[in-house]
This record gives C-alpha cells, structure tokens and sequence, in this order.
C-alpha cells in the first residue's frame, strides 16, 4: 500500500530548471566515462567469442596464446574455480564465460590479458577451440514448438503445459472475469497477432571496466554501470569473493536504458586482474554490445478484445510469447501485467510464455515488456475505434483506469493520471491539426509501474555550512541535480550550496540498481528524509546554543528560529553558523535515511503522433509527436521533459527501422550501428512533451517515476498512425520500408 | 605497419608498385574503419593528401577535374562545379556525415568498390572519366570500369586514381542521383539511380543516361531505361516506362538492407523521381 507520504507545499528550487551540475564536464569532455580510467602497470584485456549460434565446446588450446611476448593472462572457464550454488549466479557465469556449450553467436569463451591491445588481439586469434557445431533455433514461435533445438534442459518450471518444448520455462498469467462472456456482449470482435523485433538499447558507451584483485581477496572495480552495488554483490557471487573486500566505483555513464542492470564482463575482468596480478582494463567494441549483450526480447502476441457500439471494451485477452535469449528468465510477465492496465475491465484475461533462443540474454530495456505489452493491445483498440467509426481518445476514456479500478493485474490503483493525460490530449491543438494526403495520425495509451527499493542516502552539513550528498546510484537521468535540488528545498537552502556525488560501494550501504524509474523517487525520498535528519541535528544544536527545548525550535529559509515568542526571543541561526560551531555543539552534522522505499505511484502516458508513408517506397516520416505524461512532480522539467522525448525517440526507432536481424547460420547480421537503425537526429521531429502533476500519494513531494513510461505508447502509437495513413493494418515491428511496401501492394 | 606520405604521384605509384599490401589512403572513411575492425592490415598506407595535384578541383577544356583526394565538402563548396554537375555534386553530399565528407572523397568512393557508392551512379550517367597513374604511365578509364566486383577493382599493380575528370556540360542538359535509404541521412544505398539527359531545341530529349547502384555487384548503366526516355519529352507515359525498364534492369539480392522485391520497385521509383528532376534542370526550371 502506498503510504501517504505527500503534502502539498510551495516550493522554491523542486520546479525550477537549473543549469546541469554534470554538464561542463560532459560537454567539455573531463568527465570519466568506463574506458577513461587507467592504472599503472594496466594490462589490456580481450575476450574471444563465439561464431556459433550453438555449439559444444569439446576443448580449448590455450598454448599458443600463452606463448606471445607480453600476454599475461589467458583464461577460459576452466579458471572460475568456484561454483556459485545459486542458480542465477551460476547462469551470470556461464553467461560471462561459456562452460561446455557456447549458446549464441558473441558467446565468451575465452579471454586475455596482454601488454598492449594489439597482443591481446593477436593472442585471440591464437586460440584454439574445437566446436562441435549443434541445432540452434532463434526464433521464438520456432523454439516453442516440440522437437526444437533445447539450449539447456531441465530448467523448465512447473507451471508450464504440456505440449512445448523445454525452451519453454515458465508461463504467467493474470486478470479476472471472464473474457469470453465478455466477448459474448461486444458488438465486435477483434483478434489479432503480432511480432515485434528483438531491439538494443543503443547506448552510446560501451560497456567498459578496470579491474584489480589482489592475492589478499581485496579488489577494486571502477566500472560504467547503472548498479555498482549489483555489480559487487553479483562479481562477489559468481567469484565467491566477500562482498566487503570488493569496492566497486561507477563511473560516469553514457547511457544504459537497463542494459547495464546486468554483468556481463565485469567477473573476466577480475579474473584476468587475478591471474596476471595486474590492474586490467576491459572494455566491448561496438561489436562486442550488440553480440554479446542483451538486446530486450522479441514477441510473438495473440490479442482478442471486444467491444460494444458506443466504445465499452467487454471482453480482453492476450497471450505473450517472449524470448529470454540462452538464459532462462524473461520478462513476458511483465508484458502480460502491463498490457491492459490502462484499462478499467471486467473481463481481462492475460498470460506469458518465456521462451529460451540461441540469442544472448535478453535484458532490461526501458520498462521491459511493457512495450511489447502495450502495442498489440492498443493497436487492437484502435482497428475496434476505425470499424465502429468511434473517436480513439473518447473510446479510452470510457475504459480508462481511475483511483479505485482494479488493474488488470492484481491492485487497486489510487490516485492516477490516465484521465488527465487523455483529457490533455483531446484539448491539445495536435489532435485537431489537419493531415495531408498519406497521412494519419495515431494515439495510444501506455503504462509503467515504478519502482522504489533498497536506498541509502548521507548528507554531511560542511563545516563551512555547504552540503555534500552521497548517493548509490549512478546518474543516468540527472540525479545529481534532483537530489540537490530536493536537499536544497528541504534545507532551505540555495541551490549551489549543495553538491551530490556517486558515493562507491564502501561508502554507503546497498542501492538497487537505476531502474524502474526509482531514483527520483526513492532516492528523492531517502534525501528529503536523510535532510530532514540533519535539520532535527541542527535543531538541537540551535536549541542548545539557546537554552532551549529542541521541540520549540523550527527550520525555515536554511536557518533555525525559535518555534514562537513563548520559545524566547533569540536572532535565527542559519546552517552557516550552525556548521561553523558543531564541534562545540557536539561534533560534525550528518543526516541519513536508509528505506527499500515503497509506494512508488504508478504512471501513465498518452502519446500523438502523425506520420506520412510514401505510397511508392513504404517509407515512414515522423512528422508531429506530442507526448502527454503523469510526472507527478516534475523535479527538474528539463530532464522530466528529455525522458518523455527520449522514450519517444526510442519508439520511434523500435517502431520503424530497429531489429535484430538472424541469418540463417543464427548469426547476427547486424551488429553495428549501420545496419541497426536507430534514429537519427534528421529522423525526428522536435517532439512536444506535455507535463501532467498528479501528485503521487507515496512521495513527499509528490514524486513519481518518469523515465520509463514513455517507450510504453510509442510503439502502438506511430503504428495507430501508420495504419491510418497507409489505409492497412500493420501487425509486425518494425515497419520498415521494404514490410509497409508489402503490405500497401497486398491490400 | 608503415604510414607514407608521398609528395608526388611518381614516389605514390613507387610505393605501390613495392609493395602488393600497401594500400592507398585517401579521405580514409573507409580503410580506417576497416582498419579498426581488423579486417584489413596493410604493410604500408600511401597517404595522398601531400600530393598537391589530387587536391584541387580545376576547369579542363570546358569540364572539371576533380583530384583524389579532393574531399566532397569542398565539391559541395564550389559553385560553377555544381552548376555543372549538381546530380554528381549531391551524390557525394549524401556520403555520410558532414564529418565524413571533410574527408570522403570521389576517387576512394569509386575505388573502395562498394555496389551501394553513392557517387559511382551519379559519375557513371555524367560520363565521368578516372585517371589512372601507374608504372607503365597514365590512362583514362570511364568510371564505370573501374569496379570490378565487390570490393574488387580493374586496377593493375602499382596503379591508382589521381582523378576524376567530369566532361564539359552538354547545352540543354541536368542529371540528379537519388538514393532510398530507411533513414533520412548517416546510411548506405538500399538503391541509387543516377540519370542525365540532355535536350533537342524542341524540348525533346536527346541523349540520356541512366545509371542504378546497390541492385547488382556494380552499378548497371542502362541502355533500355535511357531508351525509354530518348525521343520523348519525358512525360508521364516515358517515366512509366522508365520505371519499369529499371524495376526489369535491377538485379539486386535478398539481404538485411532489402529484398529483391523492394529493390526492385523502389529502382522504378528512383528512376522516374531522378529523371523528373534531371529534365527539370535541363530545361533551366530546377
């Protein structure tokens, strides 16, 4: 249950737009990304892959490598001498570095630690691997079907029917009433399937590490991540090292969108750093990203939704199957849990099938599963709107979600913004903008749940009255300047007397990882709490210096003031002075707050857009995108507005040109950023964010999570849009020229 | 590995003839990616930037010579050679970034041998001839020799491009290069079609070329689609059957930039769109 967190209140700096703290770095380029750091003596690292989609791998020959001027390390698994007992610990090593079975093309089998990067390439291509070559399947209808190539057996769960191959290993299902009754009371009927491509996040950085493991057990790890805490808790796992004797230091970020939640090379590192006794540097090729980490999963959808005359969805089911690439896991519960939850149902049915591929392991990608969730529902929705000549954001709004509903997946929301961001729609001058020929435009809703989670924040009151705030969690959508801003509001101090850091793993208890849009959030909340610490301290101080009872002294524009005239008449002190004889009053101010922060509000979005296809290429161009979405409270509107237009971009690039493309041999044929098409700057129009604050009941101020909700609509929106203008339902992603062409000379 | 930078064209074809892995570095956009992914480790790299003929553009006997290592942002740059040549000029312009092209140049362009070269179509239809310089001499060669296959060339040993030489604009005459890539810019040809025409004083169209790229391993240039506008005013009727005559004349694959089919409709596409825009800057009205 959420808890009720939030007052209303005037703020002063949580609104504002202050320049960027991280900014002057960034665009001068000083900041120290992964590949920035280097240590003395540092070898260079490098790990030989797989060209296999599936193959055993009955020996390695290491000798020739081993033998190279200046190769300090070769290692292959045979060197991971411990066996972690936990099966997901087991499968993050046998993901870093392939046991008996290379399971997808980009597979670790075998990696180096040389003098210079040209040994450490020259000793790959010395390495020796006997493969015998195995079936492999990478797609995911293919590999649900009895008979298909099994990756690894055994690992299917119980909840799975009878009937599919062990690939498949685990099925979810959720929703109430009864479906088909539903459709019973529908004037129509749609059913529907759908695919969409498996799509990377695109991150600009390559993953990229220094490593150093001492034969003490004491290890250091700077790495780019979006979780130097997982990343300690998961080397320390897979290594069976103490996590105490590994500090892990993230530095700054070029981007994650989820794919760096995960390990994928960090443990080799350490290895490498072990044998050689050498500080080594790790860092992927562009190559390297796409092969060997996770893009999110494909999908292969079924949706059936009903609905009467007048725009009343009865009836609603869907099935999702989604590719866990060569580990088990997966994420169709959440397609299955976020598909119809922007809808008021009573009649909802839906379930998730994970499916097992010679891909690499899918990973996190922006509220993963959820854009995959939404698409086949609200193109469905839309194609129901088209046939019974209904209006789309009209026919939302009379099964939109309110404070109360019962979601598709189990809760009961409480106060939520879908209404207001489909009513901001309607009003908007978008939707009533005329269209030219071969154009259409398209709308659709989506939904993400935000997270909240471990969290710990320490704020230390400088002698000189500064503040320095140390934070664990790397700061991928502008951290930094939203927990100063927050702690400069709760102090009420100015902006610049507050500087935030990315403290490492020794310096503040466990963080969960940058994920599910928690950090303004749940570390916002952790700083207005660890703030509000320090001004009790400050209090107290101030009550001290005065004689007083700290009960009749209050906090206000940054200084401490008698709570009224029966407190006795005493000039305010501020924090300046406070600070400045705390070692008098009791020694150094500090406040922190340590939570696994819940009440994360739930956040909803409606997006518009309007495309042009050209008749005689199937070509799409994004011509209008106005994103409307709940931030609650938007912190810092720059970054909360960048996170909406983000969301939106990656649509756009999942929708029309972006896909994992298999050749036949269950190679990837496009691991570079050629060939794997996100947008460029040319392909987007300027797209219009508009900001709705439903306050969220579990934040102090109101705070929900913004980062991911806005990938959700995309898909099905430009989809909605296409359709409309090409004059045929388009029921397969990415919509790319040479498939829309197809489709307009079928109709 | 050894970096040269030669001063004139004799020590350039010197150091190529020495040498069959040495390879000649012109705006680099290509080598050094490949260099870089480690599929190439030339023995030698013969920087032609320090040669000053290559780079220079310069007015010869009506047309235009173009050195090799002339990067396209200076072509886009240069007014009368524009005015010339604008389907040749745009063509280099679509190479890239605008990084990229303050470094690509033409001759590397043609001579990395890529069926999907933006610039090659759009050379081919202008007549565009390459200077070859080698141990046994110099020679010109229309462009359209010079790919032989797939990143393969009809150059002999120690030979190179020094430039590429555009004819003397025809009277009454444009030519266009339109490509189809599935983003708006920083892509490589899905197809690309190159068309030229010049016109008779009654407005009728004399001559024409017409050139498609990334529809087989080198550019076709292609009688029967020049056929179809020849002797027409490049109605509406002649662009259908343009269109159709390229759709016929591609041979293009199945990969991951298209199917054969698309290549093929979009061929007919880029045809009709290139050859409007050619006969409108024929008649002066583009």
């Amino acid at each position: 249950m959420p808890k009720d967190e939030y007052q209303s209140r005037d703020f002063k700096v949580v609104g504002t737009r202050p320049i960027r703290p991280d900014g002057i770095d960034k665009v001068t380029g000083k900041a120290r990304y992964g590949a920035d750091i280097t240590a003395p003596g540092m070898l260079w690292g490098a790990i030989l892959r797989s060209p296999h989609a599936h193959a055993r791998i009955r020996g390695i020959d290491t000798s020739k490598a081993r033998a190279i001027k200046g190769v300090k390390a070769v290692i292959t698994r045979d060197d991971f001498t411990y066996q972690p007992e936990d099966s997901d610990m087991a499968d993050i090593l046998d993901n870093c570095m392939a046991g008996e079975t290379a399971r997808y093309d980009g597979h670790a089998v075998a990696a180096v630690a040389a003098t210079s990067k040209s040994i450490a390439r020259a000793a790959l291509a010395a390495i020796e691997v006997d493969y015998e070559v195995l079936p492999h399947v990478t797609d995911v209808d293919e590999a649900m079907k009895p008979g298909a190539p099994v990756i690894e057996s055994g690992r299917q769960q119980e909840n799975v029917p009878k009937g599919y191959s062990e690939n498949v290993t685990g099925r979810s299902q959720y929703g109430h009433g009864d479906p088909e009754e539903g459709f019973k009371q529908a004037d129509l009927v749609i059913k529907r399937s759908f695919k969409t491509a498996a799509t990377h996040q695109g991150y600009i950085e390559p993953h990229a590490c220094l490593a150093t493991l001492g034969s003490d057990g004491q290890g250091d790890l700077w790495v780019c991540t979006q979780g130097h805490y997982m990343v300690r808790n998961v080397c320390a796992g897979v290594l069976g090292l103490d996590a105490g004797q590994l500090r892990v230091t993230a530095s700054e970020i070029g981007g994650g969108f989820g794919g760096k939640t995960h390990v994928w090379m960090e443990p080799t590192a350490l290895m490498l750093a072990r044998k050689s006794g050498k500080p080594v540097k790790l860092m992927m090729s562009r190559d390297e990203v796409f092969r060997a980490t996770g893009p999110t999963a494909s999908s292969s959808v079924d949706v059936k939704i009903g609905m009467t005359k007048d725009g009343k969805i009865t009836g609603a089911a869907a099935t999702y199957r989604l590719q866990a690439g060569a580990y088990p896991g997966g994420i169709a519960f959440l397609s299955a849990m976020c598909g119809f939850a922007p809808y008021d149902l009573e009649n909802v049915r839906t379930e998730g099938f994970e499916v097992m591929t010679n891909r690499p392991k899918a990973a996190a990608y922006r509220a993963p599963g959820a854009p995959m969730g939404a698409y086949p529902v609200e193109s469905v929705i839309d194609e129901l709107c088209q046939k019974l000549d209904l209006d789309p954001l009209d026919a939302r709004l009379k099964n939109a979600a309110r404070e109360g509903t019962k979601s598709s997946y189990g809760p009961t929301y409480p106060a939520i913004g879908l209404e207001a961001t489909l009513k901001a729609a309607q009003s908007h001058p978008h939707w009533t903008a005329p269209l030219g020929p071969n154009q259409g435009r398209g709308v659709a809703c989506g939904f993400w749940f935000n997270f909240g989670g471990d969290t710990c924040v320490s704020l230390m009151v400088n002698p000189d009255g500064t503040v320095s705030l140390s934070e664990g969690n790397p700061d991928i959508g502008g951290s930094r300047a939203s927990m100063s801003m927050m702690a400069a509001e709760e102090l009420g101090v100015p902006l610049d007397q507050v500087r935030t850091i990315i403290a490492d793993t020794a310096s503040l208890g466990q963080n969960e990882v940058t994920d599910g849009s928690r950090v303004t959030f749940a570390v916002g909340l952790a700083t207005i709490k660890a703030a509000r610490h320090a001004v009790e301290i400050m209090k107290e101080r101030a009550a001290m210096t005065w004689g007083i009872d700290p009960e009749a002294v209050d906090w206000r524009d940054g200084a401490a003031h008698p709570a009224g005239p029966n407190a006795g008449k005493f000039p305010p002190m501020t924090i300046k002075e406070i600070a400045a004889i705390a070692s008098n009053t009791g020694g150094p101010i500090a406040g922190h707050h340590e939570v696994n922060a819940e009440g994360a509000g739930v956040s909803f979005a409606t997006h518009m857009v309007d495309t042009e296809v050209d008749p005689e290429t199937g070509a799409v161009k994004v011509l209008r995108y106005t994103v409307f979405q709940d931030a609650g409270k938007a912190v810092h509107p720059d970054y909360v507005e960048g996170q909406f237009q983000g969301g939106a971009a990656q649509g756009i690039g999942w929708a029309i040109n972006e896909e994992y493309i298999y050749g036949d041999d269950g190679r990837l044929q496009n691991a570079g950023f050629l060939d794997y098409r996100i947008p460029v700057a040319s392909d987007l129009p300027m797209i219009e964010p508009v900001i709705l604050e439903i306050p969220n009941p579990g934040h102090p101020y109101g705070v929900r999570g913004v980062g991911e909700t806005s990938i959700v609509p995309p898909l099905a929106a430009i989809a909605n849009s296409v359709s409309r203008a090409a004059g045929v339902r388009l029921t397969s992603l990415p919509m790319s020229p040479p498939k829309v062409l197809a489709a307009l000379k079928a109709e | 590995m050894r970096f040269e930078t030669p001063t004139s064209v004799d020590q350039a074809v010197a150091l190529l003839a020495a040498d069959p892995e040495a390879r000649v570095l012109a705006g680099g956009t290509d080598l050094l990616v490949r260099l870089r992914a480690g599929q190439v480790a030339p023995s030698v790299i013969i920087d032609i930037k320090r040669i000053s003929e290559m780079t220079v553009i310069s007015q010869e006997d009506g047309g235009w010579r173009i050195g090799a290592a002339v990067p396209s942002a200076e072509m886009n740059e240069h007014a009368a050679l524009k005015a010339d040549w604008p389907g040749v000029v745009e063509a280099a312009d679509l190479i890239g970034s605008t990084q990229i092209q303050g470094r690509a140049t033409l001759a590397g362009n043609l001579c990395n041998a890529s069926p999907a070269a933006d610039s090659v179509p759009a050379m081919v239809v202008a007549g565009a001839l390459a200077r070859i310089a080698g141990p046994n001499g110099t020679r010109d060669v229309a462009v359209q020799d010079i790919p032989s296959g797939v990143g393969k060339t009809s150059l002999g040993k120690g030979e190179l491009v020094t430039s590429i030489y555009l004819p003397p604009k025809p009277a009454h005459s444009g030519d266009a290069y339109l490509r189809f890539i599935p983003r708006s810019e920083m892509d490589i040809a899905v197809v690309g079609c190159g068309v030229a025409v010049a016109l008779d004083d009654q407005g009728k169209i004399s001559a024409a070329r017409v050139a498609l790229g990334a529809v087989a391993p080198t550019v076709i240039l292609s009688q029967s689609c020049a056929d179809t506008l020849i002797g027409t005013t490049g109605d509406d009727a002649a662009l259908d059957a343009l269109a159709a005559a390229a759709t016929a004349e591609a041979k293009p694959i199945d990969d991951k930039r298209g199917t054969i089919a698309f290549r093929k409709d979009v061929a007919g596409v880029l045809a009709k769109r290139a050859a409007k825009i050619a006969i409108a800057r024929a008649k002066g009205e583009a």
